[in-house]
């Protein structure tokens, strides 16, 4: 298994989207985004995107004030997460149009759902933005 | 046309506004949104909580309500809190007729329920019927939930139908299909192992993302099993193929760059079934070559297939050229101002050296850079590099760097780690003992008792087996250099335990052996060093010993020893200690030193830790006395399995012996002497162990019989059942004086014993026992080639290399705050980020958080109230996106609050 977590935290620490692609207690969980979250803030930007923690390598990329993190495992090529980041950003931002952290927080379901689509068992199985958007769009119309 | 955007935009979110949430939910998630701590945003979800609790169960919730509750309670476990109460309403949601109900249901069952908990049985029977449904978009749903829910007992329930929909005529769920198969295969490889010609026609599908999905599946496959998949090679290497020569559909690019993430999918593939196979290889060498020549080195993705190609070509059968080409990539990726292409250089480098290890030397000046540089993940992964790289003629450089490193870093995980890597090289490559020493005594002191006690043991024997026999002289000075190294080392406060405990036996073994030093010092040293941990039982044990061994060793040389009174109380204190062990010890401490010149001499020789001990198996110096008792009329000595086999027959013999003495004797019987036996039996073994302690004391002493009848007295206090006479067998005095005075033949059932009898020695004594293999590769590395000064001049030459030719690098290096982003950073559109303050108060304070994690949450809401001070900073820095989204809450009737938080509304794009 590749992808073992992905996170979306904005830059207080305030979970915005989680989704675990391994089994974690709501505490495991609370305390593996704090220690992130705070790794990640500490920062600067021209440093690398990619922070170890524990048995985790996080990659993360930073839009306006949120901040995208993907923890992988040893074996996965960091440089592609980055570009899948923004592969992920970008269908959202296709989706939404001008993506922003409340459309996330307003439209939670669907961001999962497009997530979904993306990434199945800790593998990116889709990146053809209209493969991944195509069954969505058709659900919202249906109503 | 940016006004009409707008009201389009504003017209679509109305509608799935009014539609999906209602003006509460959005207040929700905006009061959330506008959280200014942590601390709030706790108390925003406990009232959440209480409400759902409440409105949940009541009746007749409409369904389009209950959705919004469920996505409420989605948040409310997002945020780290328990929304079990809930669950059973969301899996009842998955039978919903509505496609967007059911699928929302299906999302939240698979956030909140792990594959084993119990409300997935109620699951089963929804998907199986959801499998079935005409409706595509349905099928996919349950598809999707598959993946999430079904455990390895589950999974026949549902594989027939998957099955089936592998042929599916929509390419979305043939995909899904395969997907959840892979996940049968991940979590129960042989329920889907028949399955494997399925998947490789799959993998011919017309359409490219079923291929895709396949690929995730093969590449599981594969590793765990290459053989099945080799004959797959000239596919794969075609469909790589295809996909470089961009022959895939447009809409798979990503960034003009053709199907990236399959590609990188692909060579991960390709590197599993070509490692160690000529012939698969050279199927790949063609297409690997063009991917080299193709891929643009400008942008992120290309880098990342163009690393991910390097990785390939260093697993695979080696070709040249192409390595030569790896080679080049990688130096371009070194010699980048780009952090994470250096990061990804570096470790494409690790990589490379494994195949031709001369490449590095190219290099050394990149990697130094990166070995400087402030950002500590590429200045682990550059350490990761060097532990790779490490040679007898650098070692001394690199682990000079990494203990720099461990000194400076909090993290104990990786503490750990690295410093389990220092020992590693130290003990393999190791220039010199007294260089080893001092490695080891700094590790001590920084990853203190992070470190395995296993080490400390080796650290010991070192000290005490030194160069070898040949050279007494330079043990000698090198026992003496320790010693005089842990002297100064004490004088630091808060060491860890672990030093202590060393410190404690080479002061006892070593500390006055040179004569420059008295033994009421040395002795006063080790009742300090008890001082500063008093808790320390373990650490008092090596004390004991250390003391012990000190007054035996001044009385031997005729002298009198006088105890401090430091000493003296510390001594009468354990007396009455909780801990046997410590008990025994001072006891044997006592009795020690009631012995004579000679006898004592002979117990605990000077330096002696390493001599073997002469175990006399057979007792024979005892027969004269054997001899005698039996003259005297003693039984003969019976084994203890002839004991056993004697105890049953005597009981038969006596029952017997009743049945016809009952004639002549009229008085009744006695009662059933049944533990009679037994116990002639503890009391024999008791016996057979006394022996076996005075063949001890005998083998090393002459008689003495004041000790043995101590020893007796104590071990039989606190005799515990474990106290086998089999495994008692080298109990005896001699141990207290330490550890590795014993041959290796009787050690073994030593360690055995003290498993039982006295933990502390238990944990000293194994290692000696598991590592002697490992330890004669330590010793070859460290006194085989005595090519001390052709090592030394290399070692010196790269320091010279690392700090000449630092000078030049440092003005190639880049400033460190680059104004405009770097070229080759093209997708990276993050260039909302100049609106940040130059000086971002986020960063600072992040750093104190970092540094005191443990006060963290107190100081968050502080943290927070200065963060929020730097946004007002930054406030409105798109007031474009911000009045949009704000006419969007206005229209669903939720008040907008001014944009305290204008950030919720910043497009991510900037």
């Amino acid at each position: 298994m590749a992808i073992r977590f992905v996170l979306l935290v904005n830059k207080q620490g305030q979970t915005r989207l989680a989704q675990y692609y391994e089994q974690l207690t709501i505490d495991e969980r609370r305390a593996l985004e704090g220690e992130i979250v705070r790794k990640c803030l500490a920062r600067t930007e021209n440093q690398c995107s990619f922070v170890e923690h524990r048995n985790y390598k996080v990659v993360y990329r930073r839009y306006a004030s949120l901040f995208f993190l993907i923890g992988v495992d040893s074996e996965e090529n960091e440089l592609a997460i980055l570009e899948f980041i923004h592969c992920v950003v970008e269908t959202m931002d296709r989706y939404f149009g001008n993506v922003c952290e409340l459309d996330i927080m307003y439209h939670l379901e669907k961001a999962h759902f497009i997530l979904e689509e993306m990434v199945m068992n800790g593998c990116i199985v889709e990146t053809n933005k209209s493969n991944i958007l195509g069954p969505i769009q058709l659900m919202d119309k249906s109503f | 046309m940016e006004q009409l955007k707008t009201i389009g935009r504003e017209l679509a979110m109305g509608s799935q506004g009014v539609w999906g949430s209602s003006k509460e939910f959005l207040e929700l998630v905006k009061t959330i949104g506008e959280a200014k701590s942590k601390a709030e945003e706790e108390r925003i979800v406990l009232a959440e909580i209480e409400s759902l609790k409440r409105r949940i169960q009541e009746p007749d919730v409409p369904r389009k309500k209950m959705k919004e509750y469920i996505m409420r309670l989605v948040y409310v476990e997002m945020l780290g809190h328990d929304a079990s109460f809930g669950y059973i309403h969301a899996v009842k949601m998955t039978h919903d007729d509505n496609l967007l109900l059911k699928r929302s249901g299906y999302l939240a069952v698979t956030l909140f329920l792990n594959e084993d908990h119990d409300l997935i049985i109620l699951i089963i029977n929804t998907i199986q019927k959801d499998l079935k449904s005409d409706n595509y978009l349905v099928c996919c749903a349950a598809l999707t939930a598959v993946c999430r829910l079904i455990n390895e007992e589950t999974i026949p329930a549902v594989l027939p139908q998957i099955v089936e929909l592998l042929n599916h005529q929509k390419e979305l769920v043939r995909k899904k299909a395969v997907m959840a198969l892979h996940r049968f295969f991940q979590r129960s490889p042989s329920t889907v192992s028949h399955l494997f010609p399925a998947f490789q026609e799959r993998l011919c599908d017309r359409d490219p993302s079923v291929m895709s999905a396949v690929l995730c599946a093969l590449y599981d496959m594969i590793l765990v099993n290459v053989k099945p998949f080799k004959h797959l090679v000239a596919s794969l290497v075609s469909i790589l193929k295809q996909a470089v020569e961009h022959r895939l559909p447009k809409s798979y690019d990503y960034h003009r760059t053709p199907a990236p993430f399959v590609q990188i999918k692909l060579l991960k593939i390709l590197a599993l079934l070509g490692t160690g196979d000529k012939a698969a290889s050279e199927n790949m060498f063609n297409v690997l070559g063009d991917i080299l020549k193709r891929s643009d080195s400008t942008s992120n993705i290309g880098n990342a297939i163009l690393y991910e190609c390097v990785r390939t070509l260093t697993s695979i059968y080696t070709n040249p050229r192409l390595l030569q080409n790896a080679a080049e990539i990688t130096a371009k990726f070194l010699k980048s101002d780009n952090h994470n292409l250096k990061y990804m250089g570096i470790d494409a480098l690790g990589r490379l050296i494994k195949i031709t290890p001369e490449c590095a030397e190219n290099h050394q000046l990149a990697v130094i850079d990166c070995l400087e540089d402030p950002d500590d993940t590429l200045k682990r992964k550059t350490l990761d590099l060097l532990y790779k790289m490490t040679k007898a003629n650098n070692v001394e450089v690199i682990v000079e760097r990494m203990v720099e490193y461990i000194r400076n870093i909090s993290d104990n995980h990786y503490k750990t780690e690295i410093s389990s890597r220092v020992i590693e090289l130290a003990e393999r490559y190791a220039p010199s003992n007294q260089w080893f020493i001092q490695t080891m005594n700094q590790v001590f002191e920084i990853a203190g008792d992070l470190v395995p006690q296993k080490v400390a043991h080796d650290l010991m024997r070192l000290i005490a087996e030194g160069a070898g026999e040949e050279d007494e002289d330079a043990d000698s000075h090198l026992r003496s250099s320790a010693v005089q190294a842990y002297l100064q080392i004490l004088k630091e406060p808060k060491l860890p335990s672990i030093l202590l405990q060393v410190i404690s036996w080479v002061l006892g073994e070593y500390g006055i052996a040179d004569g420059s030093h008295s033994a009421e010092f040395i002795i006063g040293k080790l009742c300090d060093i008890v001082a500063t941990r008093p808790g320390d039982d373990k650490l008092k044990g090596y004390v004991v010993s250390a003391i012990t061994k000190i007054c035996a060793f001044e009385k031997a040389a005729g002298q009198t020893v006088d105890l401090i009174p430091e000493c003296v109380s510390f001594i009468e204190e354990l007396y009455a200690s909780h801990s046997t062990d410590l008990q025994q010890r001072i006891y044997e401490f006592h009795a020690v030193l009631k012995l004579d010149r000679d006898t004592i001499a002979s117990i605990l020789p000077m330096d002696a830790s390493c001599e073997d001990i002469e175990v006399d198996k057979d007792l024979s110096f005892l027969n004269s006395f054997v001899e005698s008792a039996l003259a005297n009329g003693s039984r003969p000595y019976l084994s203890d399995n002839e004991r056993r086999g004697m105890g049953a027959m005597t009981t038969l013999a006596s029952n017997n012996d009743a049945g016809t003495s009952s004639l002549l004797r009229f008085q009744p019987y006695e009662k059933p002497s049944i533990p009679e036996p037994a116990a002639a039996l503890v009391t024999a073994s008791h016996y057979s162990q006394d022996a076996i302690d005075q063949h001890d004391i005998y083998s090393k002493s002459s008689s003495n019989d004041g000790t043995r009848l101590k020893l007796e007295g104590v071990q039989k206090k606190w005799g515990r059942p474990t106290y086998t006479p089999e495994a008692q067998v080298p109990k005896n005095p001699i141990n207290i004086s330490d550890s590795v005075k014993v041959s290796s033949s009787a050690a073994g059932k030593e360690a055995s014993s003290r498993n039982s009898s006295a933990p502390p020695y238990t944990e000293r004594k194994q290692p000696s026992q598991e590592i002697s293999a490992e330890k004669k590769k330590l010793a070859a590395s460290l006194f085989g080639s005595k090519a001390g000064e052709t090592k030394a001049k290399p070692a010196a030459k790269l320091q010279q290399n690392g700090t000449s030719k630092k000078a030049p690098a440092k003005p190639t290096s880049p400033p460190a705050p680059a104004p405009a982003p770097p070229p080759a950073d093209l997708l990276d559109l993050s260039d909302s980020l100049p609106q940040i303050p130059s000086v971002d108060p986020v960063d600072q304070l992040a750093d104190l958080i970092s540094v005191d994690s443990s006060a963290a949450t107190s100081t968050t809401s502080l943290v927070e109230q200065v963060l929020d001070a730097g946004k007002v900073a930054t406030k409105g820095p798109s007031p474009q996106a911000s009045l949009q989204k704000d006419s969007v809450s206005r229209q669903v009737g939720v008040t907008p609050s001014g944009g305290t938080n204008p950030d919720l509304f910043k497009d991510l794009f900037g």
